[in-house]
């Protein structure tokens, strides 16, 4: 149950056939980072001491449920990231594309998708971003859509610099798309980050290390789609992401 | 085939509030309350940049992200000030607890939580020695319910896994 250790934690495999409630909290260890991480500095004040209680929820319980999203909600530009503004957006355009699925591999539909990321340049449109790199007046670097019958979304935009932090002496994030999802319970609610494949920076980036298994840290990098790219116009990427089972599953 | 969890990270003030976000009812809804507090680290800093997520578990009448009309919505985003506080304004639940989950810098998972409105018998509470239940339960002055989250150390407020 310690979040420290990763040792002796089963493989996801096996931990699907395990019945005792106890056993989860491990399983999810493996899938997700400890949050006491030390290579990422900020954790080392943020990360809760004790284990998170493991616990039973009746089935009145607020966290199997989660808000419904309607479709006047999300504006028909929120997901077109280069049409915000007057201009198109300095940068390599790019199509971003995949489904939402529950661990059973079912599809979560008409759910909230949320991303946010860097410009081209690597600079964020937050005022607290302080990398002397140029802000774009044509990028927010903000979207979001709703999911279709088969829980898929989809994304154009353009694709973010890599840029500098100060975790550690000369480091740098790779290039990533943050994503923000709802499932059906909120027990499933995941932010997450999508990479983009073959970044030579994933080794020194302690964030995405910090998923332990390498397997598991693969999900987070995208697949490039020739099916996705469209000629003459964008490349197309791939990313799915897999929400846990809600507690009544298990 | 799960996907792992990832921090939000600094710089999400550009995408994920939204405008009446922490404002789950209208100004003057009857029965509205306030919850509010501070979220801390483990040195006792105020943490300026988390986000919080409020969930009554009922869906409501108004929209979630577009919050229109009169009604109320149950689902509430508020990030936190430089002084590391929070405000909703929300209709009481039907039970007796708010879920509420935290991200921030520094978090590479969000921790979630319950914020009871009152102590009394309950399944999740009875499991907990005296001082970590002391960690889940609001100190309510009038309409007003303060609950700080600390993420670390004394009085290390108690998260749960479903």
């Amino acid at each position: 149950m310690s979040e420290t250790t990763g040792a002796g934690a089963p493989p996801e495999t096996a931990a699907t056939e395990m019945t005792d409630p106890a056993s989860r909290p491990r399983r999810k260890l493996m899938i997700h980072p400890p949050n006491l991480s030390p290579g990422y500095r900020s954790t080392l004040l943020r990360a809760p001491s004790k284990p998170a209680v493991a616990f039973k929820a009746d089935p009145d319980a607020i966290e199997l449920t989660s808000p419904v999203f309607g479709h006047g909600e999300v504006g028909p530009l929120d997901a077109d990231l280069t049409r915000q503004h007057e201009g198109e957006p300095i940068g390599e355009r790019i199509i971003v594309t995949g489904r939402i699925l529950d661990a059973s591999g079912r599809p979560i539909r008409n759910t909230l998708v949320e991303v946010w990321q860097a410009n081209a340049a690597g600079r964020y449109a937050h005022e607290l971003d302080r990398h002397p790199a140029p802000l774009d007046p044509d990028f927010t670097g903000a979207g979001r859509c709703l999911t279709d019958d088969e829980g898929r979304y989809g994304f154009v935009t353009i694709k973010p610099g890599a840029y500098p932090w100060r975790n550690h002496p000369n480091a740098w994030r790779p290039a990533h798309i943050h994503f923000s999802v709802f499932g059906t319970a909120f027990t499933q609610r995941l932010v997450t980050q999508m990479y983009f494949p073959g970044d030579p920076l994933f080794p020194f980036d302690p964030i995405m290390q910090s998923v332990p298994d390498p397997v598991v840290r693969e999900r987070l990098v995208a697949a490039f789609d020739l099916d996705v790219t469209e000629p003459e116009w964008a490349l197309g990427y791939r990313f799915d992401v897999v929400l846990g089972r809600t507690p009544m599953e298990d | 085939m799960l996907t792992p969890s990832q921090t939000v990270g600094p710089f999400f003030g550009h995408a994920l509030p939204y405008e009446g976000g922490p404002d789950l009812v209208p100004e003057g809804h009857p029965g509205a309350i306030t919850v509010t507090g501070r979220v801390l680290d483990g040195a006792g800093e105020p943490v300026p940049d988390a986000m919080l997520e409020l969930w009554t578990g009922e869906t409501g009448t108004r929209g979630v992200l577009r919050r229109e009309g009169e009604g109320a919505c149950g689902f509430g985003r508020c990030a936190t000030a430089p002084d590391g506080t929070y405000r909703f304004r929300t209709a009481p639940p039907a039970g007796p607890y708010l879920a509420l989950l935290v991200f921030a810098r520094g978090l590479l998972c969000a921790v979630s939580t319950r914020v009871y409105l009152q102590d009394g018998p309950d399944p999740l509470l009875d499991s907990l020695e005296p001082g970590r239940r002391a960690t889940l339960i609001a100190q309510r002055d009038g309409e007003v319910y303060r609950f700080d989250v600390r993420l670390q150390g004394e009085g290390e407020t108690v998260f749960l896994e479903f």
